[in-house]
């Protein structure tokens, strides 16, 4: 199926609650999309007038195309931003419970749509529908929910400062926010950037991946519906180099807010420095070290162990790409956890049997098999999978190799693919150096049932997260984010509500003062 | 007549108002325990008036102390380890909060009719402060749930250390008849968000937006059987069972200072349970020579609910050059007052709750009268029927008078002059109460010393009565200990655990 805009047969333009959205028809059911450019709660085409082309990775063909934006675009959304923002305009004199009540609609309205926004997040990212449905949804639910909680809760403090003085601080929002989200989970990164900066009332200007803008921008329409001012959420689908770029180097933009590879995450930060010293938090990759001791219960271990590294076809920030197994259990380790891999179902995301789908680009499928030569190459035992699998979509066989060496390139970098590494360890201190012995530092998990031990690696990884006994145990109370070169701040929990506050302190000069 | 919005066919409870017989569904005039509908233990029922008629609206099943020991036992068995309130995600318990908003929200009008009907409150007052505060507290707690946080501590010593905000337990929760639903949700929503279960008991004069409330909780269908009991009963008995329980871990009360001082009492004898009160108050509302739109502010300040209100500003210092003009502008307010029955528009003051108020009201009038006040209005009942009290207003009032001492839950005005702000601030504080207190001013440093020098939980500057679910509410001295409302009303519901684990080697 190949459907272009100007396709009249088959798309048409509709007036959907108070919004333009395009019916598509693909086939069977009837798809309604939104593609275009969300500013000031209005549908906008690109000043330019480009538009790009939007894949469904299961089959390789083209769904639609979108709008496309550019600098100009950014710099309209950052003017209705900045006038959202304004001192006296509705969003700032807002009570704060209000602002949570509207997030609270959002979520609800997001419930409402759950199956559909399920859907188009399957078509649109090849990701498992099931999934994508219990996993994905629900943590975009939640996590709208729990920042509509947190709005008016967030505390100065009054403080006993030395001096006739009485002083306190107001947590006030930065202002105009630049967010730019990955293609991997979509929908939830959205929700993950805009709870806590609604929450503490700034305006957003958002950009989702170019490969996987069509959620993002069904979600434009539901915070339309839900009755946000206009200019306090604007969505702008574009491409890195341009739009991206647009907003990192933005001087009208506050603070910028960015999920997605390390490599990119350095030319943003360069680019805050270089314009106008904008706040910066980014989320970036991650080798994650998963630790198995001999103790561990091993039918976990290895289950957890092959979540962890295959969830999402590999495309987890968190995934946990480097297993290092106590050598008593490795042999074993290694055999069940191939014999897990070939059972592992690939296949079309709409097949509620499939486990796994598609990598999400012919370029980034290219990458990965790239990665698993190297693998060969560099002398590590392919123990299973290893080949692309299909002619259509881009899918790639679950890999996993043993017997490997902590200096090959599947052990350092980050593959973002099915690829299991397992690697061999002795001691615990050998283990704990080697884990840490890495420009990342977003995750660690550990495998055991001694006390001692659980607690020794959990303090001893640098990592923003450890997990004892589990992998993937994220929820929306919990504060996640990186050490080192996985990025800097946290998201979710309490801990996400400082990344999008401005702290004033005010000091008022007393007669008197009293304790 | 209303019409009520509830879908259900169960069976009707014919409520009497004034000129409308409404029915409403799903009121079960009955004890709720474990999520069902009991009758008394004892057989014995209340009856429940309306103030405005002082005619009987109907019975409900009296709980004693038997029924609280059974409410207990329900509520206890749903607090064990491994029970599905225990086991339930903190954010779920947050969401069924959020629910329960959801269901309040729909039978707004249905619920602001009955607080008028039973308490006598104005109906447009019932519909937009009481029911609104009441929907945002629930959803102001639903919203707390999964973020009570303990904390990591870096303790001395080879050891990891962690605190858990567990709740308390069976918590027992006494409301008083002046702002029913209102206290209610107060009451439930910060113990529900912290985990505990509650045996909650509605003053013996307005069980009927509870009861409802009750219904709505096992409508929600989410909230385990015995997380909840409601027991309409007596003070002297259901309420005594509660503070004396060897099974509760915690009573909340809110209502007089002399009954508030019984329950400290009741918990020291039988099992050391927490004790949070929210006692009377007799308010200072301090009026500096700058500022004149303050007559409007004292006025509601003092008149709201039929002047039936712990924050009643009941003592209205006024700085001596505006003095005169200031009580000729109240008194004027107060003689503008319309009295009548609180469902029509256009009345803005009911009757007093029952005949017990009305007459301690009028004995302190006269009593005012007898010590030397100038009555300026009022002073006498209202016209219609039995329990309306004419808007009353004391002018030179003397610190030492019983009007000027004591809690006087009526529509009673005492204005008193002051010269320097020494003065005022020795005066406003020369009480054994201290909950909330007023100043106005435009002079910044006045508001700030008189602000910081008042011993009271809350401080008002440029407004009265002032309140929001995000701000913590309670009080100095015999007003009461504790606060409720804000973040501050979990460390209330909390129990905190330190947990210590031996760790072979620390770091930083």
């Amino acid at each position: 199926l190949s459907i272009r805009q100007t396709d009249m047969l088959r798309v048409k333009k509709i007036h959907f609650n108070n919004n333009f959205a395009y019916l598509i028809n693909l086939k069977c059911p009837n798809y309604l999309l939104f593609l275009q450019i969300f500013i000031n709660n209005e549908w906008q085409d690109s000043v330019s007038g480009k538009v790009f082309p939007v894949y469904n990775p299961a089959t390789g063909e083209q769904i639609c195309e979108v709008q496309e934006a550019d600098k100009a675009d950014v710099d309209k959304a950052v003017q209705a931003a900045r006038l959202a923002f304004s001192l006296g305009s509705v969003w700032r004199r807002m009570d704060a419970s209000e602002r949570g009540r509207l997030l609270s609609k959002l979520a609800d309205l997001v419930e409402r749509d759950s199956v559909y926004l399920a859907t188009i997040e399957s078509l649109d990212s090849g990701k498992p529908f099931l999934p994508t449905l219990f996993v994905d949804l629900q943590g975009t639910i939640k996590t709208l929910r729990y920042f509509a909680g947190y709005a008016d809760k967030i505390h100065g403090t009054s403080i006993p400062m030395d001096g006739e003085y009485l002083t306190f601080t107001r947590y006030e929002p930065i202002g105009v926010c630049g967010q730019i989200v990955p293609w991997n989970f979509p929908l939830m990164m959205t929700a993950w950037k805009l709870g806590p900066a609604l929450a503490c009332g700034n305006t957003v200007v958002l950009k989702p991946a170019e490969e996987t803008p069509l959620t993002c921008l069904y979600m434009a329409a539901l915070i339309k519906e839900a009755g946000f001012p206009p200019g306090v959420i604007n969505i702008l689908p574009g491409f890195g180099p341009t739009a991206g770029a647009a907003i990192a180097s933005h001087m009208g933009i506050d603070k910028v807010a960015f999920t997605g590879s390390t490599e990119v995450g350095k030319l943003i930060q360069e680019a805050a420095g270089k314009s106008n010293l904008k706040r910066v938090t980014l989320e970036l990759g991650g080798k994650n070290p998963n630790i198995i001791f001999a103790d561990a219960d091993l039918d976990l271990a290895v289950e957890e162990a092959h979540q962890g590294v295959f969830f999402n076809a590999g495309q987890c920030c968190t995934a946990g790409s480097r297993i290092y197994v106590e050598e008593p259990i490795y042999d074993e380790f290694v055999r069940r956890s191939v014999e897990r891999a070939k059972r592992r179902i690939v296949g079309s995301p709409f097949d509620p049997m499939t486990e796994q789908g598609p990598q999400i680009s012919r370029e980034h499928q290219s990458r990965v098999l790239e990665f698993i030569q190297s693998g060969i190459t560099e002398g590590a035992k392919l123990e299973c999978g290893g080949k692309a699998l299909g002619l259509k979509g881009f899918f790639i066989e679950p890999t996993v190799f043993s017997n490997v060496r902590d200096d090959m390139r599947i052990a350092r970098e980050e593959i973002f693919g099915p690829v299991q590494q397992i690697m061999k360890f002795k001691t615990i201190d050998e283990v704990i150096e080697r884990a840490n012995n890495s420009d990342y530092g977003l995750v660690a998990a550990v495998f055991t049932k001694d006390i001692s031990k659980a607690m020794t690696i959990s303090t001893a990884m640098q990592a923003g997260t450890v997990w004892i006994n589990c992998f993937n145990a994220l929820s929306t109370q919990c504060p996640f984010g990186g050490y080192k070169m996985s990025g800097n701040g946290r998201e979710m929990g309490e801990n996400g509500l400082k990344e999008y506050s401005e702290v004033k302190t005010i000091t008022i000069k007393m007669v008197a003062k009293n304790s | 007549t209303v019409t009520c919005t509830s879908a259900h066919i169960l069976p009707c409870q014919r409520v009497r108002g004034i000129h409308h017989t409404i029915f409403v569904p799903l009121f079960h005039p009955q004890v709720f325990i474990g999520n069902e509908w009991h009758e008394s233990c004892s057989g014995r029922k209340i009856p429940v008036y309306n103030p405005t008629t002082e005619k009987l609206l109907c019975e409900v099943e009296e709980a004693d102390s038997d029924d609280v020991d059974k409410a207990v036992r329900s509520a206890r068995a749903a607090f064990q380890m491994g029970s599905p309130w225990r086991s339930m995600d903190a954010s779920d318990r947050g969401h069924l909060l959020n629910r329960l908003a959801d269901l309040v929200e729909r039978d707004r009008l249905l619920l602001a009719t009955l607080e008028a009907l039973n308490c006598g409150k104005v109906f447009l007052m019932a519909y937009f402060v009481d029911l609104m505060a009441t929907i945002k507290t629930l959803r102001y707690y639903s919203g707390w749930a999964d973020k009570i946080h303990g904390k990591t501590i870096p303790v001395d010593g080879e050891y990891f250390t962690y605190t858990r905000h567990e709740p308390i337990g069976v918590c027992g929760q006494i409301i008083p008849w002046n702002f029913p639903l209102m206290m209610f949700v107060w009451k439930i929503a910060p113990a529900l968000c912290c985990g505990n279960t509650v045996v909650i008991k509605p003053a013996e004069q307005t069980p009927l937006s509870a009861l409802h409330m009750a219904a709505l909780i096992k409508e929600v269908a989410g909230f385990p059987p015995g997380v909840v009991n409601v027991l309409p009963g007596y003070g002297q008995t259901a309420g005594c069972a509660i503070s004396h329980h060897m099974d509760i871990d915690k009573v909340a009360f809110t209502g007089s200072t002399a009954v508030g001082k019984l329950i400290q009492k009741a918990a020291g004898e039988s099992n050391l349970k927490r004790v949070t009160l929210e006692l009377g108050g007799k308010n200072p509302n301090i009026v500096f020579a700058d500022l004149e739109y303050a007559v409007e502010q004292a006025h509601s300040g003092l008149f709201f609910n039929q002047g039936q209100c712990c924050l009643a500003g009941s003592r209205v210092f006024v700085e001596e050059p505006i003095y005169e003009e200031f009580v000729r502008r109240s008194v004027e307010k107060a003689r503008s007052k319309v009295l009548g029955n609180p469902l029509l528009p256009g009345v803005d003051q009911g009757p007093q709750i029952d005949q017990k108020q009305f007459d301690k009201i009028m004995e302190l009038i006269e009593s005012g009268k007898r010590e030397g006040a100038t009555l300026e209005c009022g002073g006498s009942p209202g016209g219609q029927q039995g329990l309306f009290i004419q808007p009353t207003v004391f002018s030179n009032v003397r610190d030492h008078m019983r009007i000027a001492k004591e809690e006087i839950f009526g529509p009673v005005q005492q204005i008193m002059c002051f010269r320097s702000i020494n003065e005022v601030i020795q005066r406003a504080n020369a009480t054994q109460y201290g909950l909330a207190a007023g100043v106005f001013t435009n002079d910044i440093n006045k508001a700030l010393t008189v602000s910081s020098a008042l011993q009271a939980g809350m401080v008002w500057v440029n407004c009265y009565n002032a309140m929001s679910i995000q701000c913590p509410f309670g009080g100095f001295k015999m007003s009461g200990n504790g606060r409720e409302l804000g973040e501050y009303a979990l460390q209330e519901y909390t129990e905190i655990k330190a947990v210590t684990i031996r760790i072979s080697q620390k770091s930083s």
